[in-house]
């Protein structure tokens, strides 16, 4: 509480804890390539909140009305080395919450171009499987998930397939990847906007906004949290801070 | 609700469903639709249709639930099996799971938890159809199940969808519209305020196109929310 105040009291004074600037992130250190086991995977460090991403490939059957497209699906778990209120157990609420925006900012930018990805029309497809494991978490989960599962894409191979048989160390093609969506999370607290909130702040945020933007400036995807509401003023400067800023995110894929 | 490729949601300025571009669906409201909660209510856009109910402020148990300070919020959102065209397994999907806590999340801005430490209000929905737009009829059949609970609120939440079909801005989408569409932001919002509480976008939009259709969200809410007021005064009427 009384550490509350002191974060709520410096951000009057648009200063931060950590020294850093309210549009300023943590250091952001992505490694790309570290699972040797995964078809594709990063790990992605904003501070101490620490984020590993893999992408598993296996073979899938279409849905129904998309029988040539291959398959996505994410995946987070709350791994309970992570944080003290993380439990062993299924995905809780903001599990969930993290894997459908994380889902929602690749499926939608249309970045992966899915219909390669089909081997027998109707029958067998590749699925991706994205999943998002927690190591550390010192906020902002979602900017760190959605980087990572965006570098870990861009290195994703598809493995060879042959007599009905997936050859894992053997592969074929690397993952059509045509876009770079990157997701950045702006908070709000007061009258304030503020980027990369870590664990602390993320406390006292009134609200925040998950906006997934594509290198041509569309915004694919919007989420919504926080206990207190926005104004209409208030999501068109977010949307604006978080284009501005996903050009720098997007440097580190 | 399938994906057709190439289908053509909008043909000479008029939707599938016959509809304008801004127009929305046959609006149903109902209060007190489930005698044994505390408040209730029905609202039906098209053949979309959610009854909630709220049982309400009561002691949250099991103890651990507890909050020293102010009341919590629980919030199920669920799909009966036979709402959709292929049967909806029970138990809670991914899906809902997230829709449970955006819908919690868009209610609680108007509530006074900090009136009723220890306790729960607990705000249960039930799709009894589904035809699109799903969430943002669960939301204004909640707020209605809470005013009629007598909850006190500092206003009523009004919620509708808009999106994008065939490179034209719509209102209120219906299930087929919502697959095939473009791009679909549900957004829920306090009226006396116009202060957003739910706001969620997927698709492919412009910064230009989302202010637009945020803009349409908050007039077709207004014909909501008048709707809201009138079947609330209506049950008090009766009563007096």
């Amino acid at each position: 509480m009384i550490r509350s105040n002191y974060i709520l009291k410096l951000l009057e004074k648009d200063e931060r804890l950590d020294g850093r600037k309210l549009d300023e992130y943590r250091p952001i250190v992505v490694e790309k390539k570290i699972i040797g086991k995964a078809e594709g995977s990063a790990r992605v460090k904003l501070g101490k909140t620490d984020v590993i991403v893999g992408i598993k490939t296996e073979i899938e059957t279409p849905f129904p009305d998309t029988p040539n497209e291959g398959v996505l699906k994410t995946n987070a778990e709350f791994a309970p080395i992570a944080h003290e209120e993380f439990l062993p157990g299924p995905p809780g609420e903001d599990a969930t919450e993290l894997a459908r925006v994380v889902d929602r900012g690749i499926r939608e930018s249309k970045c992966i171009e899915l219909e390669k990805l089909c081997i027998t029309e109707g029958e067998k497809v590749w699925g991706i499987y994205v999943d998002i494991h927690v190591i550390n978490h010192d906020g902002n989960l979602i900017d760190a998930s959605a980087l990572g599962a965006m570098a870990a894409l861009l290195n994703t191979k598809i493995p060879k397939y042959e007599d009905n048989k997936i050859i894992r160390n053997e592969f074929q093609m690397d993952l059509p990847v045509v876009h770079k969506p990157v997701t950045v999370t702006v908070g709000k607290v007061i009258d304030k906007f503020l980027l990369d909130a870590d664990q602390e702040e993320e406390q006292v945020l009134d609200a925040w906004l998950s906006i997934a933007t594509r290198e041509d400036g569309v915004v694919c995807a919007m989420q919504k949290g926080g206990k207190s509401g926005l104004k209409q003023k208030d999501v068109d400067d977010m949307i604006v801070l978080a284009m501005k800023k996903s050009k720098e995110l997007r440097k580190k894929l | 609700m399938a994906i057709i490729k190439g289908i053509e949601l909008i043909k000479n300025g008029k939707r599938l469903d016959g509809r304008k571009p801004m127009e929305l669906r046959e609006m149903e409201m109902k209060v007190g639709v489930v005698p044994n909660a505390n408040g209730s209510a029905m609202v039906r856009f098209g053949k979309t249709t959610a009854i909630a109910a709220v049982y309400g402020p009561r002691l949250a148990l099991p103890k651990h639930l507890q909050s020293a300070n102010k009341a919590i919020v629980q919030c199920r959102y669920n799909m009966a099996p036979f709402s959709v065209d292929e049967r909806v397994r029970p138990g809670s999907s991914r899906r809902e799971v997230e829709i449970s806590k955006v819908v919690r999340l868009a209610l609680e801005p108007v509530l006074f938890l900090e009136n009723y430490p220890k306790t729960t209000i607990d705000i249960y929905i039930e799709i009894i159809e589904a035809d699109g737009s799903t969430r943002v009829t669960s939301i204004n059949a909640a707020s209605l199940a809470l005013a009629d609970a007598g909850v006190p609120m500092k206003d009523l939440v009004v919620a509708v969808s808009g999106g994008k079909i065939n490179g034209k801005l719509i209102i209120d989408l219906n299930g087929i519209e919502d697959n095939n569409s473009e791009a679909d932001i549900p957004m829920a919002f306090i009226p006396g305020k116009k202060e957003i509480t739910l706001l969620q976008m997927d698709g492919e939009l412009k910064h230009e196109e989302i202010k637009e259709i945020m803009n349409n969200i908050f007039k077709a809410g207004e014909e909501i929310y008048k709707m809201q007021v009138k079947v609330l005064k209506d049950k008090y009427r009766v009563i007096v």
